[in-house]
């Protein structure tokens, strides 16, 4: 029999919206547990670059409406407008909080905060490149996570590290907790709670070529799709242009922020063509195409799929005279604000970034899509926001949605404090009220059945045969570029993969006791159906719009498509074997509100 | 290229009498020379043997999970290359911390170290407006330590914790150097408390394994021996910007 905990509050994944969340919901007197299949101080919110933005014009003039437009129109006018509203204005006084719990940001001249320009973040509605980015050299997730774990001790969280979260628990239409695998023994621990937040990240592992963790499963997302919580706009998902080539691990932006440019094969500035205005700082999908399209004409470096990126004061000072602009930039600067991104290149490509370019190519990065919520965390089911009793999310697993199509650079560390505060104040309140529905009957017992199933399998096939398939058929037919024959291709070859995951399956490690072997297997089943699903919301989307192209329907469709995708899983049960379809609903209009007030945020045609 | 690795394992649930650890040799085909240790330990544990137990998440140096001792050394398995270990490669658990399945260890005394330095910005003062103000020149004073990701490699490559684990560990003096010249902070005089004692900085000897050992490039050797300067003069102030030669003096 499971271990059972009870509190009033679960926060699952410990990364910066996480733990956010955990930190508002104990100071407003709830009893909180931090669940996460990490340490802590290992998640992916560490990797997080270039920046946080935030309007504080503490270099020039900024306005969080400025902010919010180029969210929106970053996010090509799909991103919940109220959404994007509270992102930017919420943006400064959570970037001022993270000054006052000691997060060590570097400073301008005069002692403020530093900010630095960053991919489509424009002054005054997109007129010029605004230094918006607030950064901790090019560790500015690194530092967020530390700064929030290190509160989180001030206020004695409560942490359960090393469990992994397998299985939601609903009862009476309500979340009322999750069942957890504690890694280090193989039990199964029962949490019964009033309000759980899920705040899992990504599924970057579901491609071949990724910025993210191994530990980026989507479990999170999985876990409650598996139990009758729609996922929403799961095609939009983003190709981040500068991961080092083959490996996929992130450049920054903020390279292009400091005045980095993108070279073709022929030594062309290439983004000069797609983005005349703000060139290499256009939006990412903006960018990641381009580079598609430079390679697809054969300008790649060497004729290899790959171009550089160049941030060499030669190059760099080059540029920056031809704009006409007085700032030049020397070797010392670059190995001071980007130390990181140099140990990157010189460790793995034996590249020296400030006497050569680094070879990149795009990397699998974010997922816009996730599990739908209002703008305090709750979780909506349906077009008409039905909230989910008890249920939250938060960070990149959640879809607020104020990313809408494509997300902005320095958005998603905006989007961790500001959502994963708005939802821990929420549960605060809401379990002072609330009462413990009960537990189901045997709430483990379906998972427990689906790791022994695992555990004792007997099949041919090893779970990394099946991902390396099912990650080369995702970055090949739902990649940056897509079209239906391509699209029917991956879920057909998806499903054949989700069959033999079903029927063949074998693993060595029969153990209890730390069996990564199995948690691996169990995570592979997470990303087939995240795979599948996002394949499937792609094929139902007829448009092109942010980081869903399609070859096949080129435009942007305002008429018929500024709605978000709703999929929904019509399995019988979690576990249940065979292929079923999921329901796939397009009727969530997407809240212009601010467009309502000011044309300038009426829908038109993207251009940098 | 052939590549072998020697493998120190531990199975925690192998029948009673053969609970010990052992050595086993693994052999990889058509590996590359920049071929990352760490992918190359998941070729074995997906190809050959998944029972072959580790910690990993990034991948790439930032998130601390995957620690080891590759050839004698602490490293993290995902900044080695194959090309810097050589036809033959010895992987152990990193040493000093109870070994819980092959190379993964028990890391809950190295956090309660880190937890005793009161690792945490203190300052009770009204907060602003806005941000508390700090110049470039205070800011530089702690930026060292403020890229340590708890890997761990320091603390478990130091004689002197493998010795005494009761010793607070280097890793927890560089985050409490992080808050103690951080001129925003107020905590300094409760952690200087706290490292002046007999199990803090002074069993530190200046072996210097822990500096090498960083996979950040920190320099651990000497953070400690500006907190140990900071406890002799009772506090902080003025003690980077003299320099490390009046450091390694001072603290022998």
């Amino acid at each position: 029999m499971a271990k059972v905990h009870q509190f009033d509050a679960l926060v699952i994944g410990a990364g910066g919206a996480g733990l956010m969340a955990a930190l508002y919901a104990t100071k407003g007197g709830a009893n909180v547990a931090v669940i996460s299949k990490l340490y802590p101080t290992r998640s992916h919110t560490g990797t997080a670059q270039g920046g946080i933005g935030a309007a504080l014009g503490n270099l020039e003039e900024d306005r969080p409406l400025w902010h919010a437009y180029d969210t929106v129109k970053g996010g090509d006018y799909l991103a919940d407008q109220n959404a994007a509203m509270v992102l930017a204005s919420e943006a400064v006084e959570a970037v001022i909080e993270l000054e006052h719990m000691g997060l060590p940001f570097d400073r301008t001249d005069d002692g403020k905060i530093s900010q630095r320009r960053f991919g489509g973040h424009t002054s005054n509605f997109g007129e010029k490149p605004v230094r918006r980015a607030c950064h901790a050299a090019d560790r500015t997730g690194h530092m967020i996570l530390q700064t929030l774990y290190q509160q989180c001790i001030k206020h004695n969280v409560t942490f359960f590290d090393e469990f992994q979260v397998v299985d939601t628990i609903m009862n009476q239409g309500a979340c009322v907790g999750v069942v957890a695998l504690q890694m280090g023994t193989g039990e199964m621990h029962v949490f019964h709670s009033k309000a759980t937040l899920f705040a899992t990240g990504g599924w970057g592992r579901v491609w071949s070529v990724t910025s993210n963790a191994h530990s980026l499963t989507g479990d999170g997302a999985a876990a409650v799709y598996r139990r009758g919580v729609p996922l929403q706009d799961l095609e939009f998902y983003q190709f981040h242009p500068t991961g080092i080539y083959k490996m996929g691990i992130l450049i920054t932006e903020g390279v292009r922020g400091e005045g980095g440019v993108l070279i073709n094969g022929r030594g062309e500035r290439f983004m000069e063509k797609y983005a005349p205005r703000i060139k290499d700082l256009a939006s990412r999908d903006v960018v990641s195409r381009a580079i598609y399209l430079e390679l697809r004409e054969g300008n790649g470096i060497k004729g290899k799929d790959y171009v550089y990126l160049d941030v060499t004061p030669n190059t760099v000072n080059k540029y920056l005279a031809e704009a006409g602009e007085t700032r030049r930039i020397t070797e010392s600067d670059v190995e001071k604000k980007l130390p990181d991104i140099l140990d990157f290149c010189r460790v793995y490509l034996g590249v020296d970034p400030v006497k050569q370019p680094m070879p990149i190519q795009p990397t699998a990065h974010y997922a816009m899509g996730g599990i739908p919520t209002n703008i305090d965390g709750q979780v909506v089911t349906d077009a008409n926001w039905t909230v989910l009793p008890g249920m939250y999310a938060a960070g990149e697993v959640a879809c607020v949605s104020c990313h809408g199509a494509n997300r902005l650079g320095t958005n998603s560390l905006v989007d961790l404090v500001v959502f994963g505060r708005r939802g821990g104040k929420h549960m605060a309140e809401y379990v002072k009220h609330a009462d413990f529905i009960p537990l189901p009957a045997n709430p483990a017992g379906e998972v427990e059945a689906e790791m022994s199933r695992i555990r004792n399998s007997s099949g041919k096939t090893k779970p990394y045969e099946l991902r390396q398939a099912m990650q080369k058929t995702m970055m090949e037919k739902v990649g940056v570029f897509r079209e239906a024959k391509g699209i029917e291709a991956a879920i057909e070859e998806v499903r054949e993969m989700k069959m033999r995951y079903q029927n063949d399956l074998v693993i060595d490690d029969k153990g209890s006791k730390w069996n990564t072997d199995l948690l691996e297997a169990w995570e592979l089943g997470c990303l087939l159906d995240l795979a599948e699903i996002t394949a499937i919301s792609a094929l139902n989307r007829k448009e092109s719009r942010g980081a869903h192209s399609r070859e096949d329907f080129k435009e942007r469709d305002d008429v018929n498509w500024q709605v978000h995708t709703l999929i929904k899983n019509c399995a019988p049960a979690p576990y249940a074997k065979g292929i079923y379809d999921p329901e796939v609903n397009v009727d969530k209009k997407v809240d212009m509100s601010l467009a309502a007030e000011d044309e300038k945020f009426v829908p038109k045609v993207r251009a940098y | 290229m052939d590549l072998t690795f020697r493998i120190r394992r531990f199975n925690p649930e192998a029948p009673e009498g053969k609970r010990k650890p052992y050595w086993q040799e693994f052999t990889l085909q058509n590996v590359d020379e920049t071929d990352r240790v760490l992918e190359l330990l998941h070729r074995i544990k997906w190809e050959q043997d998944g029972t072959l137990t580790l910690r990993r998440a990034c991948a790439h140096g930032i998130c601390g999970s995957d620690a080891m001792r590759i050839n004698g050394v602490n490293k993290l398995a995902c900044k080695v290359l194959a090309k810097e270990v050589g036809a033959k490669v010895q992987i152990e658990p990193i040493l000093g911390l109870p070994v819980l399945k092959d190379l993964v260890v028990d890391m809950e005394p190295f956090f309660a170290h880190y937890r005793s330095v009161m690792p945490y910005f203190i300052n009770n003062s009204a907060e602003p407006a806005r941000e508390r103000f700090q110049t470039q020149h205070d800011r530089e004073l702690y930026d060292d330590t403020t890229k340590c990701i708890l890997c761990a490699c320091c603390t478990t490559s130091c004689p002197s914790y493998w010795a005494n684990g009761d010793y607070v560990g280097p890793a927890a003096i560089v985050q409490a150097h992080r808050f103690i010249f951080d001129t925003r902070d107020e905590g300094a005089k409760e952690r200087l408390d706290v490292l002046a004692d007999p199990d803090g900085v002074w069993r530190c000897r200046t072996v210097y394994n822990c500096t090498p050992a960083c996979p950040r490039g920190i320099q651990v050797t000497r953070a400690i021996g500006e907190v140990k300067l900071a406890i002799m003069r009772g506090s902080p102030e003025g003690i980077i910007k003299e320099g490390v030669g009046e450091i390694a003096t001072s603290s022998g």
